[in-house]
């Protein structure tokens, strides 16, 4: 059984973050969830796929934010609790549905979890998604703790509700990626099957019925600010003429702050966990008894902006800081050692935490960025696109895409020159192509694809753009861990039911008039089969199919046999310099290849000038 | 009951998280308050492993630039590189086997001189562990377990609020049972090294 179907109420249990929440959702009775995985969100999937596996649960990676919203929102308005879980960005895909979701409501609970990534750990901008909850009206709540995270669910749905409306719950890369003791709730009866009632004038909107539909939510929104003023989750503490306002992990590293300045009797902390609507009358009545106050949250000035704003409408004057050169930044994260530096330097009481150790005098340690892996179908797809470039004497211009290739951006493979969002690689490529007077050769994995690169190959089509659009496909969504896809075959997980596309039938489907499937480990006939989608005129698409080497571990396939460097090596190191596998290394001077990272791929024995790379027999050792 | 604070550092593969979560455990089982955090965005792609493990009345569950009590690095160079982490009465253990970054395989960096790392550390923080951790592993029956003879050594000094016996319940715990004993022996091997360095 999994885990967090584990149906004994007080026992106490060390999850992850997102454990906590998949089984907060679980005890909620959420029996419709919905995602297309993102870090650092994706692990709150994965355990809502396991679990519907093994229960009635019903779980669906979809093809995109905006997908899983919405048949998350079907369910939920034919009375079912569902979620739909996403990282910050997947919200700006999704947003289109948010925004009029918020005017039609739900019936059953639903919930929309943010995961946001403050200081870019696996994401492409750090936006601060607490602003959805202002543009789209809808109630936001944010825990603070992994343990809270847990507790915080059941109340979200109960609120979403009670409003009507569905609730965005946002979390931070910290809760997700932490652990802590979570003690565990009871189990609410999933309700899978839910009534759909017809009701046209409320339901489909129309401008005549979103004109209502806008008055209806102006009045969940005045209830939600009345539930906000009195919710257990915007709670005040302490006692003092000092005040600090603060939400999510922040909160934490202002509790550890005041206890080692040993001010926590000077300070009285508000710290907000239902932050839209923001409790007005409670930040009020806070700031009044306090002198001066400071703000303390990442990311913008969110909580700071409205503090003011609401004190004045008070008509009270005391200083109320959070973001400031000399104060907190709104870039990256905060940590407990900034958050006590800039309190007690606000407050000014002095700050005797011993000082970290200078490293002034330590010699440049080399970086160890993360790579592609040995043997990964990407090196070699990358090297035969630049190859055939070269080789047909032409100027490229390389947009690419999220996934595990991006990483194709370091030397010396270089083969990344453009990038903004999923599926940005097929948009761009048409307006590059158009302006640049330069070949476009777009890289684009096979989620990604299917995420949002399909509208872009379309326009292309329809626009006559020339450029060449390389899909990736890996048979899996490799970066965030091996999450199944639209092309996927899912008979090779064992699971039954699922539909396949063929990202091929797609392509043509969609009218590309040159396509070209290569399997990217024949180098040389690659190369020519690529030369050729280089020189065609117009939109051209060359999909590289090889299974992802970890996947393949995975799935236990059979591997390759590894391959060594022969006695034939004159050491020139074409290999090292071109390919960079991180199976290569160099001891006395001479490359070998480490037999356990090496796939037995061959990408640098087709290389080879001097066919040096050999395979590895029994008794050959490196 | 103070907070002892823990960073662990290592590179992908090397087997931090599974440490840092045997330590989490042993933590619950005797009741200690325990919080851990952990970046591993791309681990299987070769990067920095880097765990926090925050033991005591602390609400954090990150260790900002010198707030580690402790320091276990997996990997000599990653040692070296989260030394800010630590402060001036900090205890750093360290393997001293190194993995070659890549970066270096490319001529795109040096390594640094392993003589020169452990006196810049000693130099720095109160006392340093230094040993072949990889060396004790394979030993003890697999390489795989150099995360547990490091796990050893940590315990062993005696730094954190956990008995060495809830280590070993939470290895059971944790471990499937046919690699148990290898990892308990390198388990001792590092308890032993520990012993050794104190003697």
């Amino acid at each position: 059984m999994h885990k967090l179907l584990t149906d004994r109420p007080g026992e106490k249990m060390l999850l992850l973050g997102n454990e906590a929440i998949a089984r907060g959702a679980i005890e909620a009775g959420v029996a419709f969830a919905s995602t297309y995985p993102g870090t650092p969100s994706s692990e709150i999937s994965l355990q809502f796929f396991q679990i519907s596996q093994e229960s009635d649960l019903h779980f669906e990676y979809c093809t995109n934010e905006k997908v899983a919203v919405e048949v998350a929102a079907a369910a939920a308005i034919c009375g079912v609790r569902s979620m739909a879980v996403m990282k910050h960005v997947g919200v700006n895909v999704a947003a289109d549905a948010v925004m009029t979701l918020a005017y039609v409501g739900v019936k059953g609970g639903m919930v929309i979890l943010t995961a946001d990534d403050p200081a870019m750990f696996s994401s492409q901008n750090e936006q601060d998604n607490r602003y959805y909850a202002k543009l789209s009206g809808l109630p936001m709540l944010e825990p603070s703790s992994v343990e809270e995270a847990h507790r915080i669910l059941p109340y979200a749905f109960e609120l979403s509700e009670e409003l009507g409306e569905p609730v965005l719950l946002r979390t931070t890369t910290r809760i997700n990626h932490s652990s802590g003791v979570v003690t565990l709730g009871a189990m609410r009866p999933r309700v899978t099957r839910g009534r759909f009632t017809k009701d046209p004038l409320n339901l489909v909107t129309v401008p005549a019925v979103s004109r209502k539909l806008h008055v209806k939510l102006l009045e969940h929104i005045a209830r939600a600010q009345a539930l906000s003023e009195a919710s257990p989750y915007n709670l005040v503490e302490g006692e003092g003429p000092w005040g600090i306002l603060c939400n999510g992990v922040s909160y934490n590293y202002v509790k550890d702050a005041l206890a080692e300045l040993g001010i926590a009797d000077r300070v009285r902390i508000l710290r907000v966990g239902f932050s839209h609507p923001l409790p007005a009358r409670r930040i009020q009545e806070f700031l009044r008894g306090c002198e001066k106050a400071l703000v303390v949250e990442e990311g913008e000035p969110y909580l700071e902006e409205a503090a003011k704003a609401h004190a004045q409408e008070a008509g009270l004057t005391l200083p109320i800081r959070g973001k400031a050169p000399e104060l907190f930044s709104r870039l990256y994260e905060l940590d407990p050692a900034t958050v006590r530096r800039v309190t007690a330097r606000y407050f000014g009481v002095a700050d005797r935490a011993r000082p970290a150790v200078d490293v002034s005098d330590v010699p440049p340690i080399p970086q160890r960025p993360p790579t592609l892996c040995a043997g990964c179908s990407h090196r070699a797809t990358f090297y035969e696109v630049r190859q055939a470039a070269e080789e047909l004497g032409i100027e490229t211009v390389y947009p690419t895409d999220i996934g595990c290739y991006t990483l194709g951006l370091l030397p010396p493979l270089s083969m990344a020159d453009y990038l903004i969002c999923m599926g940005s690689s097929t948009g761009t490529a048409g307006g590059f192509s158009q302006v640049s007077g330069r070949k476009v050769v777009s890289f684009i994995g096979d989620s990604t694809f299917f995420h949002a690169g399909i509208p872009g190959l379309i326009n292309a089509v329809f626009n006559n753009h020339n450029f060449t659009l390389v899909i990736l496909d890996n048979g899996t969504t490799a970066m965030t861990g091996h999450q199944p896809h639209p092309g996927v075959d899912m008979k090779q997980l064992k699971l039954e039911n699922y539909g396949r596309v063929s990202i091929e039938s797609v392509v043509r489907g969609i009218g590309v008039p040159h396509v070209t499937v290569i399997k990217p480990y024949r180098v040389k006939k690659s190369i020519e089969q690529i030369k050729e989608a280089l020189s065609f005129p117009g939109v051209s698409v060359v999909i590289s199919q090889e299974l992802c080497v970890l996947y393949a571990k995975n799935l236990k396939l059979p591997r390759g046999k590894p391959f060594r460097v022969g006695e034939k090596c004159k050491n020139h190191r074409v290999c090292m310099t071109r390919l960079a596998c991180p199976a290569f290394y160099v001891w006395n001077d001479r490359i070998h290849i480490d037999a356990n990272l090496c796939t037995g791929c061959s990408l640098c024995a087709q290389i080879c000038p001097e066919h040096a790379i050999v395979p590895a027999r029994e008794t050959a050792e490196n | 009951m103070k907070t002892t604070r823990l960073v662990i550092v290592a590179v992908g593969g090397q087997g931090n998280l599974l440490a840092s979560s045997i330590l989490a455990e042993a933590a619950l089982i005797e009741n200690v308050p325990v919080r851990m955090s952990e970046i591993h965005g791309m681990a299987q792609r070769g990067g920095v492993v880097e765990s926090a493990l925050l033991f005591g009345p602390a609400h954090s569950t990150i260790i900002a630039e010198g707030e580690a009590d402790i320091l276990v690095g997996f990997e000599p160079a990653e040692t070296l590189r989260a030394l800010g982490k630590c402060h001036r009465e900090s205890t750093v253990i360290t393997n001293l086997a190194p993995l070659m970054p890549f970066t270096v395989n490319i001529g795109l960096g040096v390594y640094p001189d392993l003589k020169r790392l452990q006196e810049l550390i000693r130099a720095k923080t109160a006392r340093l562990i230094a040993f072949n951790a990889t060396a004790l592993a394979r030993e003890a029956g697999n390489v795989l377990a150099v995360n547990m003879v490091l796990l050893g050594c940590l315990v062993e000094t005696g730094l954190l609020p956990i008995r060495p016996e809830s280590v070993q319940a939470a290895m059971e715990r944790k471990i499937k049972p046919d690699l148990l004993e290898v990892n308990r022996r390198a388990f001792a091997a590092g308890a032993a090294a520990a012993r050794q360095n104190a003697a």
